[in-house]
């Protein structure tokens, strides 16, 4: 069955992505994510009923250790990547009048 | 005799020797570099000086006696998507343009340690999402074999400056095949370990369930010997694994008498490039006539494999890549209105096309509704998947098949497609869902001068195993080296 992805879709996962697309852009990934899922419909050939999820391939468990810290304080080379920074800390545009 | 024609190991004993010096060595990969770069393009940070300066210190600490390992004092060239303090790490992003980390991935501390001399950065598909290098923000890499050709993918660089001796050796990531394929088509061998061996640490993340660093080379023996070297258990990676050996290089003995190798019938049926399975079948008989033992059988599945994948790696990379925001470090946009716009804007100039791709259908499969349907679906897979390769690695030390269908397409030839270029993953993605070990050695060139790869795919934690069957396979054929 053909994945028809709607344009309120697209919207919405724009919006979970952080993504701003064109109207070109948002039409490419209507077409693309509808391809994409026709294929991943694949899966549903496989009777997965009585299978756990994998996460992962080795039974890992939390790592926990005490809240202890090691590295020494280097917010001053860290702040010197931040597109912009005041008063040693990271500066954004204001989200609140 | 040429220097640059020696594999890593090579060079090294001649440092240790006194025959050259890892001055002398690093600036004969600094001189190639200046020319094939033009052509090649494997780089996307090359530091001369500082190259230079760290030769000189660790040459001083060779002459001490301080520094007497394989490496030390060899030019390795690193893939940009791992982390190395004070020196530009792009993941071929425009995002992270600008990006200067304040600590090393701890597989380069390892090298570091080891006293290996880091030259520069290696270019890649944009966070490592793709075959060709092609989706790289800074321009494409070339196959040095033939330039109208690509390196693959998406360790793209790390194989060509390692295939165009512009460094002795160099670290890729495989997330699906991102060290093995590209190896292949540029007639190089690079391993990918067991899941949980080498340190994510310090690695910008894609799939981080998928994600292994492993290393690429001219021969067998230097991809163990710098596994040996970048192995770690490190408390800094929660999926590292503590395991009960790290020695990889006591497994390079040319004997394979009594080994089992099964040989899945799937893979070499419809899509594969007929001489790529001519030359991988007769580098399997090569194996057998040292005294392997060969056995078709049929591998379960493999025909899910790349739909689990692309399920798992984009959720993974769909969250993985929320922290490029333009708050903390790399590009930001520069006309916004209000925070909200401001990441919005950011993400939507800062990533190319396939990310954008990748991230979208992430979202997608992650969101509520999609969830049990696709992303738990997938796990499902993947566990079944998992269940195949147990079954044949209770029968079989390791599993023989191509790295790759074809050997490396035309540039421009597989962007349009973004399916068809995924399916040319089919060989190398259940490698990275089962966690499993897999490497690809060079065995032939096809009529258009092409490199093939062989690939062996081991269980869990038996890479002495596959190194040993591809050291015994590297003994009946001569290196060949595009240059």
């Amino acid at each position: 069955m053909a994945n028809i992805i709607s344009d309120e879709t697209i919207e919405y996962v724009g919006i979970l992505a952080k993504l701003e697309l064109s109207d070109e852009e948002k039409e490419q990934a209507k077409k693309d994510m509808g391809d994409m899922l026709d294929y991943i419909d694949k899966l549903n050939e496989l009777d997965t009923t009585s299978v756990e999820p994998m996460s992962h391939v080795f039974p890992l468990n939390n790592v926990f250790r005490e809240d202890v810290v090691v590295n020494g304080d280097d917010s001053e080379n860290i702040l010197k990547n931040a597109p912009e920074e005041k008063d040693g800390s990271f500066a954004v545009p204001k989200t609140v009048d | 005799m040429d220097l640059l024609n020696l594999t890593a190991v090579e060079v090294g004993k001649k440092i240790q020797n006194k025959e050259t010096s890892a001055v002398e060595a690093t600036q004969a990969v600094l001189s190639q570099i200046d020319k094939v770069e033009n052509t090649i393009h494997s780089y996307v940070t090359v530091d001369k000086e500082g190259a230079l300066a760290r030769a000189k210190k660790i040459q001083e600490q060779i002459e001490a006696g301080t520094l007497t390992g394989p490496l030390a004092g060899v030019p390795v060239a690193i893939k940009d998507n791992m982390c190395t303090e004070g020196m530009l790490t792009t993941c071929s992003s425009k995002i992270l343009e600008n990006f200067y980390p304040t600590y090393s991935a701890e597989a380069v501390l390892n090298l570091e340690k080891a006293g290996a001399v880091v030259i520069g950065k290696t270019n890649m598909d944009e966070f490592a999402m793709g075959s060709t290098t092609e989706t790289s923000a800074y321009g494409i890499t070339r196959n040095p074999w033939n330039t109208e050709h690509v390196p693959g993918g998406s360790s793209g660089g790390s194989c060509t400056a390692v295939a165009a001796n512009e460094c002795f050796f160099s670290l890729g990531s495989d997330t699906g095949g991102s060290i093995r394929q590209p190896s292949s088509f540029c007639g190089v061998t690079g391993i990918k370990p067991t899941y949980g061996t080498v340190s994510r640490y310090g690695l910008i993340a894609y799939g981080s369930s998928l994600d292994q660093i492993g290393p690429v080379a001219k021969s067998v023996t230097d991809c163990a010997t710098i596994l040996e070297s970048i192995a770690s258990y490190d408390k800094k990676d929660s999926t590292s694994y503590k395991r009960d050996s790290y020695d990889f290089t006591s497994a390079l003995v040319d004997d394979v008498k009594g080994m089992k190798i099964g040989i899945p019938k799937g893979y070499f049926g419809e899509g594969l490039d007929k001489e790529v399975s001519q030359s991988v079948m007769a580098a399997a008989k090569e194996l057998e006539k040292k005294g392997a033992i060969l056995e078709e059988f049929d591998l379960g599945l493999i025909d899910y494999a790349i739909p689990a994948y692309y399920v798992i790696a984009d959720a993974e990379a769909s969250s993985n890549l929320a922290r490029f925001d333009g708050v903390k470090y790399g590009f930001r946009a520069e006309e916004y209105n209000g925070l909200h716009n401001m990441y919005k804007k950011t993400r939507s100039e800062g990533f190319g096309p396939e990310v954008k791709r990748r991230i979208m259908l992430g979202s997608f499969v992650l969101s509520s509704g999609y969830y049990d349907a696709y992303y738990l679906k997938a796990l499902r897979t993947k566990a079944l998947i998992k269940q195949e390769f147990d079954k044949a690695f209770a029968k079989y030390d390791m599993i023989l098949g191509p790295a790759a269908p074809t050997t490396a397409p035309k540039i421009g030839a597989s962007l349009s497609d973004p399916i068809k270029m995924y399916l040319g993953d089919v060989y190398t993605i259940s490698v990275n869902l089962a966690g499993l070990p897999g490497i690809s050695v060079p065995c032939g060139i096809d009529s258009k001068g092409l490199p093939i790869g062989l690939q062996l795919i081991g269980d869990c934690f038996q890479e002495n195993k596959i190194l040993r069957a591809a050291y015994a396979f590297e003994q009946t054929r001569e290196y060949k080296s595009p240059m």
